[in-house]
């Protein structure tokens, strides 16, 4: 059963790729590697299951920490302007919240 | 015993993988962001939980337990608040919806 939530996830990583890749703006991409980086987590912590090593439970809460402050600290950037991505749009400056 | 814990171990892995899958296809084939964002939360909440708690099932009460709560704790506060920071910007940058509320006519100057 270690082996289909394993294959599922990968799927499920799949999926959130395509998504990052087609994502019309630069939400849906941050929002496909959120979903990225929490299915990373569980890989990291079922893999550690499957090889009967459970020490990866360590660097699943590490790459946990990294996920949430890299989303959030982008968010952050993308509040005050855009990068010039095409489906962005471009009357966000007057509403400062 | 063992067989009862392994039994429900599988129950729970193989529920987290499903909800994984579903919030995977959800956030490929929902037509807007904040569709999307609610099928990817599918992912944060019942796939991590379950498949947290079978594989807590088959850890036993050890030190790895531990550490599966402290992962299973780590995704309940964090992910919310980065699902609220991401709606919050897209509202922010008026992020168009399904149903869109109020088309605005005329762009107005961005000098305050």
């Amino acid at each position: 059963m270690l082996a289909a939530a394993i294959l599922a996830l990968l799927v499920t990583v799949a999926l959130a790729l395509v998504r990052a890749a087609l994502g019309p703006t630069v939400f849906d991409r941050l929002q496909a590697a959120n979903s990225i980086g929490t299915c990373a987590m569980l890989l990291l912590a079922l893999f550690g299951f499957f090889g009967g090593r459970p020490e990866f439970l360590d660097l699943a809460l590490v790459y946990g920490l990294l996920n949430v402050i890299g989303v959030i600290a982008v968010l952050k950037f993308f509040r005050q302007g855009n990068l010039g991505d095409r489906g962005a749009p471009a009357t966000a400056s007057d509403r400062q919240g | 015993m063992s067989s009862i814990l392994d039994i429900l171990s599988a129950l729970c892995l193989a529920g987290g993988g499903f909800f994984c899958l579903v919030g995977g296809i959800g956030l490929l084939r929902m037509p807007d962001f904040y569709t999307r964002m609610h099928a990817g939360s599918v992912i944060e909440t019942l796939g991590a939980g379950l498949i947290l708690l079978g594989l807590m099932f088959q850890a036993g009460l050890t030190l790895v337990t531990v550490k599966l709560a402290m992962v299973g704790l780590l995704i309940f506060f964090a992910s919310p608040t980065a699902s609220h920071a991401l709606a919050r910007a897209a509202m922010l940058r008026n992020m168009p919806r399904l149903a869109p509320p109020v088309v605005q006519s005329g762009e107005r100057s961005s000098k305050p």
